[in-house]
């Protein structure tokens, strides 16, 4: 089994945090994970910069510019995830969007992905049919788990198509939204959440964007297992830098 | 070879729909039913007649005798710059804006550059009383003031685009994301053969009513449906899949792409995205773009605010690909030149990005029969203030 698998099928609700390679700074990298296993992240999401990252919101764009400017490339990030596995042991999964990879080579990308420790790959824009014809291949020999993502206009039948096709988790987007783009849960998000839940998919549902507070981390997990933070983070590293994220995580889980 | 998109909407290895799962539900829609839509004898006939009436087609086909004589060859200008806004934009707005009636959408956005295909969706949003928002970055919105103007008074909301280098390639990162957060009543209005399948498909056959008007002009006047070449500039390339669509697969026909190398090909600042532009992802379809070896998409220049886009087209790239188009690259200053030249021998302004097509005879040429149409895409009243420092006017 995956990391991912193995994590999975012992937390029911776990937090997982995403945060954009190369920023604030260049070499925080290593260290944000460390911090972040340390104060009770059970998963993290590794952000590849892309120039333009079509389904985010301004928080996730500004970082991902500031880390290309930084100087963050696909090959530093490898570079510096190269020993990270001795001191980080929390399933890592990488986001990006499919350009860096396609010009980094798909097979050459989930390479070095194995080789460094990661388990799982989310590219929003790679699209399932396209995956599945040209891609599974790859990513099963080097043992990478691709996260689908659905929205709540998913319909039901491609729901199941990409339940079937899926084998962590199932990438809940909780509105129609680019991320960072929420303020709060209503009726709408909760019955959406019940609606996905009452299907019994085989694979554990994590929900992501508009995720900020202790107050809609347990929204989002009342029915799912578990919720994924990302431009809230960034906007407090932005802020507090790496001094804030066991700060941040307890305000998270203090409930 | 066909040269047109298959079942799965490429062209060769370019095209698909790379677009994320948020986007789904409007491109499927959208994919699902375009064809029909298109081939209801209603929606031909309104589309038609507002060609007709509205956009004022067909465009004449005007043999440009002196420019000919200077050239020693037989150059035809289809004059698309007489179309209803300026240019042939509006071909594609019209069709499209029948499209999302038609599929009970309420609300309208699009991306803008120079404002061209910004005032052509605010034009038939105004025409069909549909809600228009209109993206454009905020350094356009500043050099393009005449066109944000008009788009306003057509009742369109201009919205800047403050993200990235804040022009067309991030006004349509904007557009994309407006999108996601109204995936239910609104449809997007793609200004050119980009983005997902089915939109490159589809714009280029709202485009495609130039060449088929080419096809019965140039018999009725020389005796053959068939030009030896046709000639448009490529940015995004709309106007060129419009031109080239009925000669596709007409391997007499000579097709010819003109791009814009900006201050020089390899001089940092250029458009020439077949010379520069490796196969990759932008705006939710495979093609050639420009990008660093690291797969992030690099800011194009050129002098011509149509032209400035880091890709492609799918269809023009599988052109180049395949070897079926000839591509030509046009510097700033050869396109300006071209441009006056067009005032002096024709009495026509052409916009820049047209002017670049025309550039090629100074250093292309062409046999003395040779029958050559050029695509005079747009007009070129915006382009003045360019023309004026340009030549010191």
């Amino acid at each position: 089994m995956n990391r991912i698998q193995i994590e999975l099928s012992e937390n029911k609700k776990l937090l997982s945090i995403y945060f954009t390679a190369g920023y604030p700074k260049l070499d925080d990298t290593v260290e944000i994970l460390q911090q972040l296993e340390k104060s009770g992240v059970n998963m993290v999401e590794i952000g590849l910069p892309f120039s333009d990252p079509l389904a985010d919101g301004p928080t996730i764009q500004e970082s991902s510019q500031e880390a290309l400017k930084n100087g963050m490339t696909t090959d530093l990030l490898f570079q510096q995830l190269k020993d990270v596995r001795a001191t980080v042991s929390i399933p890592m999964i990488i986001m990006g969007y499919f350009n860096p990879v396609l010009q980094f080579g798909v097979e050459n990308f989930c390479k070095k992905c194995a080789e460094v420790g990661i388990d799982g790959l989310i590219l929003p824009d790679l699209p399932l049919a396209e995956f599945e014809e040209h891609y599974s291949e790859i990513f099963k020999k080097h043992g990478l788990i691709n996260i689908f993502l659905i929205t709540p206009q998913t319909s039901e039948e491609r729901i199941r198509q990409i339940d079937s096709a899926s084998e962590g988790f199932i990438y809940m987007v909780s509105s129609a939204s680019v991320t960072g783009s929420s303020d709060g849960f209503g009726t709408v998000q909760e019955n959406y959440f019940e609606r996905i839940a009452s299907l019994s998919l085989t694979n554990p549902q994590i929900v992501g964007f508009g995720i900020n507070n202790s107050e809609t981390f347990l929204q989002a997990t009342k029915n799912t297992n578990g919720a994924i933070i990302g431009s809230a983070f960034i906007k407090m590293l932005s802020v507090k830098g790496l001094c804030g994220i066991s700060e941040f995580i307890d305000s998270i889980r203090k409930v | 070879m066909n040269y047109n998109v298959n079942k799965k909407g490429y062209y060769g290895e370019f095209g698909g729909a790379y677009i994320p799962e948020m986007l789904y539900p409007n491109v499927e829609e959208l994919r699902q039913n375009y064809l029909e839509v298109m081939a209801e004898e209603s929606f031909q006939k309104e589309f038609r007649e507002l060609l007709k009436d509205y956009v004022g087609r067909p465009t004449p086909l005007y043999f440009a005798k002196r420019l000919s004589e200077k050239y020693k060859t037989k150059i035809y200008l289809k004059r698309e710059d007489l179309c209803h806004t300026g240019a042939h934009k509006i071909n594609n707005t019209i069709g499209q804006i029948l499209m999302a009636k038609r599929l009970g959408k309420t609300r309208i956005i699009a991306e803008t550059g120079a404002g061209q295909h910004g005032v052509a969706t605010a034009t038939v949003c105004a025409l069909m009383g549909l809600e228009c928002i209109v993206f454009m970055g905020e350094i356009d919105i500043k050099r393009q003031a005449p066109n944000v103007a008009r788009m306003k008074m057509l009742g369109a909301k201009v919205v800047p685009a403050i993200s990235g280098s804040k022009t067309l390639k991030d006004a349509t990162n904007e557009t994309i994301r407006d999108w996601i957060n109204n995936p239910v009543d609104t449809h997007y209005i793609i200004g050119s053969v980009v983005g997902p399948h089915p939109y490159p498909d589809m714009v280029a056959r709202f485009q495609s009513v130039v060449s088929e008007e080419i096809k019965s002009q140039l018999n009725e006047k020389e005796g053959r449906e068939n030009p030896d070449f046709v000639v448009a500039c490529v940015g995004g390339g709309s106007n060129a899949a419009g031109a080239f669509y009925h000669y596709l697969d007409k391997p007499e026909v000579g097709i010819i792409a003109v791009e814009a190398a900006g201050k020089g090909i390899y001089s940092g600042e250029s458009a020439a995205t077949s010379a520069l532009g490796k196969v990759g992802i932008i705006h939710g379809s495979k093609t050639l773009l420009m990008q660093t070896a690291d797969g992030q998409i690099t800011e194009p220049y050129s002098i011509s605010a149509g032209l400035d886009y880091p890709g492609v087209g799918p269809m023009h790239a599988n052109l180049f690909a395949s070897g079926r188009g000839e591509f030509i690259s046009i510097t700033d200053d050869e396109a300006m030149q071209a441009g006056l030249e067009l005032c002096k021998l024709e009495g026509i302004i052409p916009a820049i990005e047209s002017s670049h097509a025309l550039a090629i005879f100074e250093t292309r040429k062409f046999k003395k029969d040779d029958v050559v149409v050029v695509n005079l895409s747009g007009r070129g009243d915006k382009d003045l203030e360019t023309y004026i420092k340009h030549f010191n006017l």
